[in-house]
């Protein structure tokens, strides 16, 4: 379980978390929608110690995120994430890239990281890419990639943060079917998206953040046909 | 009809002060390329502020002219009672020379790895070792390869200036030949035959390098 408790974040003066509570329960599906600059990114970093907090409490199965003394690279082992950028590491081949962290960070064998590796790469729709070098590969299939390569650490929660906006709109809908497959896996997730259409069709609960604040969270057809708080409103009429 | 007074032992004696050329420079580019990295991680990792005497000491090494650091260096080592030769004088001077230059170059090459992609590799658990490991160390190579390929080159031409410690590298080899033979021209244009011939396979192998690293970026 995921328990965010009060938690505060500023970037010099600016403050852009303002005291978010949230709990995620094992297997939920949490999306996260909002303006920009409304504190959701900088969440998710949050979550798993990218980012340092000024007050509040992140807690993950029992250990304190920014607690000193806790083992951040222990912690990430169980918290993937992906960005909106994939980041892929440019000097290795796509299986590569997936085999690293399992290699190095958990020392399975080369064989051992090697299966988990195919075998996610095979998950997300990319057998046929495994000795290919990112730069030779779309941002749809990279960002494929960059899921299969957090998937491979066997994490029991994953972020996403607005995976599909840097990508061409042809290319949004193969990996948001990816992330539906993960719902439907029953995998928990945080995502941070501007897809609509997906955040109701997948999510058990949808927040909605505005100003560093987390205005209104909800289930789906209760935050998308009956908003509550006005900002909600204002926000979805103007997405739609 | 060309003639010259140019036996195979002088051409020996060339070939020895090539060899010596050529180990004043490995040496001492081995040596500055080590301190370089250390001091290229400590300039990145902690900031202009906290490493600005380092950044000042290494000014120095990069502003004062290398003949003048020599021959202090020598002065210094023998008020310090160092009794070190002049090999070894020459080589701490050249090391620390090329540690200042390298030193940009490494902190120029970590810079290039892009935050994301780090941010990525902590991300899946990796730790600031593992991140320098595999991810920042690979990248920041391909980008800093051509500046260390000129450095290196750049150092074995500056090691001419050792002959002012009285080290028969090269250059020196040369001017002794001059000297006996007058036949300046010729002895010239073979001692920078000579450079070309040790430093082309650096080069060439920099170019291989760099070839085969860029389909993939």
């Amino acid at each position: 379980m995921i328990e965010i408790e009060n938690v505060h974040k500023s970037f010099g003066p600016l403050e852009v978390l303002k005291g978010i509570d949230l709990t995620v329960k094992k297997g939920e599906v949490v999306t996260i929608i909002g303006g920009s600059g409304s504190g959701k990114s900088t969440l998710l970093t949050c979550i798993n110690g990218l980012e340092t907090i000024a007050s509040g409490r992140v807690v993950i199965d029992g250990t304190d995120v920014h607690a000193k003394g806790t083992d951040l690279n222990k912690l990430r082992q169980k918290v993937g994430i992906v960005f909106q950028q994939w980041n892929a590491f440019p000097h290795l081949t796509v299986l590569e890239n997936v085999m690293l962290a399992p290699r190095k960070v958990l020392g399975l064998s080369k064989e051992k990281a090697e299966e988990i590796a195919v075998k996610q790469l095979t998950h997300v729709g990319l057998a046929e890419k495994l000795g290919v070098y990112p730069n030779r590969m779309s941002g749809g299939q990279q960002q494929r990639m960059a899921i299969a390569r957090a998937l491979a650490m066997s994490p029991t929660y994953m972020l996403f943060d607005e995976v599909t906006s840097a990508l061409d709109p042809m290319l949004v809908g193969e990996v948001l079917d990816t992330l539906r497959m993960l719902a439907s896996e029953g995998m928990t997730m945080i995502c941070v998206t501007h897809e609509m259409k997906f955040a109701r069709e997948v999510s058990d609960r949808v927040a909605f953040f505005h100003q560093g604040i987390m205005a209104e969270i909800a289930p789906p057809e209760q935050l998308f046909d009956a908003p509550q708080h006005t900002e909600t409103k204002k926000f979805l009429a103007a997405t739609h | 009809m060309f003639s010259t007074a140019l036996t195979w032992s002088d051409l020996a004696f060339l070939a020895q002060g090539a060899g010596m050329t050529l180990a004043v420079t490995a040496v001492s580019v081995a040596a500055g390329t080590v301190l370089g990295i250390l001091f290229g991680i400590i300039r990145f990792q902690f900031g202009p502020y906290w490493s600005a005497p380092l950044t000042f000491a290494l000014d120095i090494f990069r502003s004062v002219p290398l003949l003048i650091q020599l021959v202090l260096g020598n002065a210094l080592q023998s008020i310090a009672k160092m009794g070190w030769p002049p090999f070894t004088t020459s080589c701490v001077v050249l090391s620390l020379y090329t540690a200042a230059y390298c030193t940009e170059i490494v902190r120029g090459g970590i810079d290039s790895v892009p935050v994301n992609t780090r941010r990525a590799a902590r991300s899946l658990g990796m730790s600031w070792w593992q991140d320098m490991r595999y991810i920042v160390a690979p990248l920041a190579i391909r980008v800093s390869l051509p500046s260390w390929i000129g450095l290196t080159l750049g150092v074995m031409k500056d090691s001419a200036l050792v002959l002012w410690l009285g080290l028969i590298e090269l250059l020196r080899a040369s001017q002794i030949l001059v000297t006996r033979l007058q036949e300046p021209l010729f002895i010239l244009l073979l001692c920078g035959a000579i450079y070309f011939v040790i430093s082309l396979p650096i080069a060439r192998f920099g170019r291989y390098l760099e070839e085969r690293w860029s389909p993939n970026d």
